[in-house]
């Protein structure tokens, strides 16, 4: 069985175009031109030096002594929380932005829920002086300030997403309208690997340097590549897609999908796409989807920003269909703990969304001599407000 | 003979209706299809509200939340429908996004369609490609007529290919955008309207997209066979109300 997408876009059965015609030429510029530009030896070279002097690749591959002891595993940190702009997210804008670059795009939009893809796309358009807009979910912006501060200091403008939930869905379907509106002179910098094809394809690519990096410290570390775990948390998935792609044809490496349980997944505030979704299709890609009976999509829940998504990319749709991967839900009390002990144990402020992929060592249980390699995803600053609240700091 | 296909055989220009089915209110869907049939309105497109509805402007998405909110879903349309054939006799068409479909079975969507006397589907999420290789033979075998979407950025190859595989008509998007009624239309689309009439194509093309009062009407149909109005009459009537269907279809024409 193949995990990588096939020549129509597909991952399996999950995947697809499904787009108005209105979008047919945008798409399918970014199709024909994505894999020949990406492997051009001038990009290459491009995107390897802004990874290495303007991000500060590659992050660090730390074994976590104290946290290793706790759980009696061997603990390897993935570093992304110290990439430029305090998360991965960075690795997909700044190869977005010179793909846009070549296709001749002069003007940027993306799309944000918690403000850290806004955020990483307003530093690239900086970099390259281009014009950046970004929506996001007007109930997003009034609880996510210093994001929506940071990239306007960067230059972006913020526009308010008003219809539906007015959160990170909405602020996708805005920016799908604004790309409609604006088929020529625009590029849409799609933060995760969801949408239609080659999105999720190309934006897995741009975070494979999170597994590619693994494969080589490890090495240097444990005199071997592979590790028996992998895991990383999923939201629409980017870093998850990221650290588990140099491994999806490795068997013998265990991949876990950690997704945010909320309030627990039968709580009705939840975001476990894998246990609450069915297939259907949203922004442009048939995949696993929380929707009624009826095919109304439902608003998700999840106390991390970066979680609350009612889809998967159709990767991880597949990888959840097929096995490959196993899921596991976390919820909000679980992960929130989860945060806090590394910071006691490691000086490490996670993300709230990496929170959840640590708080597995409380609910899985793994050998002494297993080496398992979790993804930080991003660091906790965005987060204060949030831990502050919720441990009343 | 599909209603869709005679009613485009007919020696006129074709004046269509958007509206969102459940809106204003639940049970309005009736009789806004027969107020329009009443008021002379060629054929009708029924639109099944979705809650991501990402080709539609603000109106449509307003109408859609509204109508969601009121309690509409595709079985509630169909049962508010099946009796339909016995008041109404132009073409019906109902134009949604494709997960709501999906979820409904394509098949079992269909079949309802068919024994309703729904004529034909607009899905503007579904693409061509798709629809030619898992859909066509569902749709084909309850005759339903699936009408595909041009827009100006649209190869001439690519609407070559979709008019070779269109069976009622075309739905040639104005301009460049969301859906939403405007006032004018500029030199822009004059030219593109010009430059598919000069192709010749074999399925006659109705404009949407932008047509809201006489004179948008009017340039529209100085080219195609035909125009819908949707944002503009969703407008109408969250102002007026549906009694006053008829004085906006004067205006119009």
């Amino acid at each position: 069985m193949s995990y990588f997408v096939d020549e129509n876009g597909y991952y399996g059965q999950f995947g697809g175009a499904y787009i108005p015609e209105m979008l047919y030429p945008n798409v399918e510029e970014l199709r024909k031109n994505y894999l020949k530009i990406m492997q051009s030896a001038s990009f290459k070279k491009e995107f390897d030096e802004l990874l290495k002097e303007y991000v500060g690749r590659p992050t660090p591959l730390y074994f976590a002594k104290r946290l290793s002891e706790k759980y009696n595993t061997k603990i390897y940190l993935k570093r992304e929380d110290l990439c430029h702009t305090g998360a991965h997210k960075v690795n997909n804008t700044i190869g977005q932005i010179l793909m846009a670059k070549r296709l001749g795009k002069n003007r940027i939009i993306a799309e944000t829920g918690a403000g850290q893809h806004g955020v990483a796309t307003a530093t690239v358009c900086a970099l390259m002086g281009l014009e950046c807009i970004v929506y996001m979910g007007e109930i997003d912006i009034a609880r996510q300030a210093p994001n929506v501060a940071r990239m306007k200091m960067l230059g972006a403008t913020v526009v308010p997403a008003l219809s539906g939930s007015r959160t990170l869905k909405d602020a996708t379907n805005e920016a799908i309208r604004d790309w409609i509106n604006n088929p020529v002179d625009t590029h849409y910098i799609i933060g995760s690997v969801v949408g239609p094809h080659p999105y999720p394809d190309m934006v897995a690519r741009f975070q494979s340097v999170i597994s590619e990096e693994i494969k080589w410290q490890l090495k240097a570390k444990e005199g071997k590549e592979n590790p028996d775990y992998v895991i990383a948390c999923v939201g629409g998935g980017s870093n998850a897609a990221g650290a588990f792609y140099h491994y999806l044809d490795e068997e013998e490496v265990n991949l876990i999908a950690v997704e945010a349980a909320g309030l627990g997944v039968d709580s009705g505030e939840s975001a476990a796409t894998s246990v609450l979704g069915n297939e259907g299709v949203i922004h442009g890609s048939k995949t696993l989807l929380m929707q009624t009976k009826d095919g109304q999509i439902i608003e998700p829940y999840s106390i991390s920003a970066g979680l609350d998504y009612p889809g998967v990319g159709p990767l991880h749709a597949h990888l959840c269909e097929s096995k490959r991967a196993e899921f596991l839900s976390i919820t909000d009390d679980e992960a929130m703990q989860a945060g806090l002990e590394l910071c006691k144990l490691e000086g490490i402020i996670p993300a709230i969304e990496s929170s959840h992929a640590l708080a597995v060592f409380k609910t899985k249980k793994f050998k002494e001599d297993d080496v398992v390699v979790l993804n930080l995803s991003g660091r906790g600053d965005k987060d204060l407000d949030t831990y502050i609240k919720y441990f009343k700091f | 003979m599909n209603r869709i296909n005679k009613k485009l055989q007919e020696d006129k220009k074709l004046l269509s209706i958007y509206f969102t089915a459940g809106y204003p209110k639940l049970n309005d869907t009736v009789e806004v299809i027969e107020n329009l049939e009443k008021s002379g309105v060629d054929f009708i497109e029924i639109g099944l509200p979705f809650s991501d509805p990402l080709a539609d402007g603000p109106t449509i998405q307003a109408s859609s939340t509204a109508a969601l909110e009121n309690g509409m879903t595709s079985e509630v349309l169909f049962n508010q429908l099946k009796d339909i054939r016995k008041t109404v006799s132009i073409p019906l068409i109902i134009m949604g996004y494709f997960n709501p479909m999906m979820q409904y079975g394509v098949e079992a969507f269909c079949k309802k369609c068919a024994e309703i006397g729904i004529d034909g589907l607009i899905i503007p999420d579904l693409p061509v490609q798709d629809y030619n290789e898992n859909y066509k033979a569902i749709f084909e075998k309850y005759s339903i007529i699936n009408v595909f979407l041009i827009t100006p950025q649209t190869s001439n190859e690519r609407i070559r290919f979709i008019d070779s595989i269109s069976n009622g008509f075309i739905y040639m998007v104005s301009s460049a955008g969301v859906t939403g009624a405007k006032n004018s239309f500029g030199n822009t689309q004059e030219t593109y309207f010009e430059r598919i009439a000069s192709m010749k194509l074999k399925a006659p093309q109705v404009i949407g997209f932008g047509i809201s009062n006489a004179e948008t009407f009017k340039m529209a149909t100085s080219k195609a066979k035909g125009a819908i109005i949707g944002s503009a009459f969703v407008n109408y009537i969250t102002d007026k109300g549906i009694d006053k269907i008829p004085d906006f279809i004067k205006s119009i024409r």
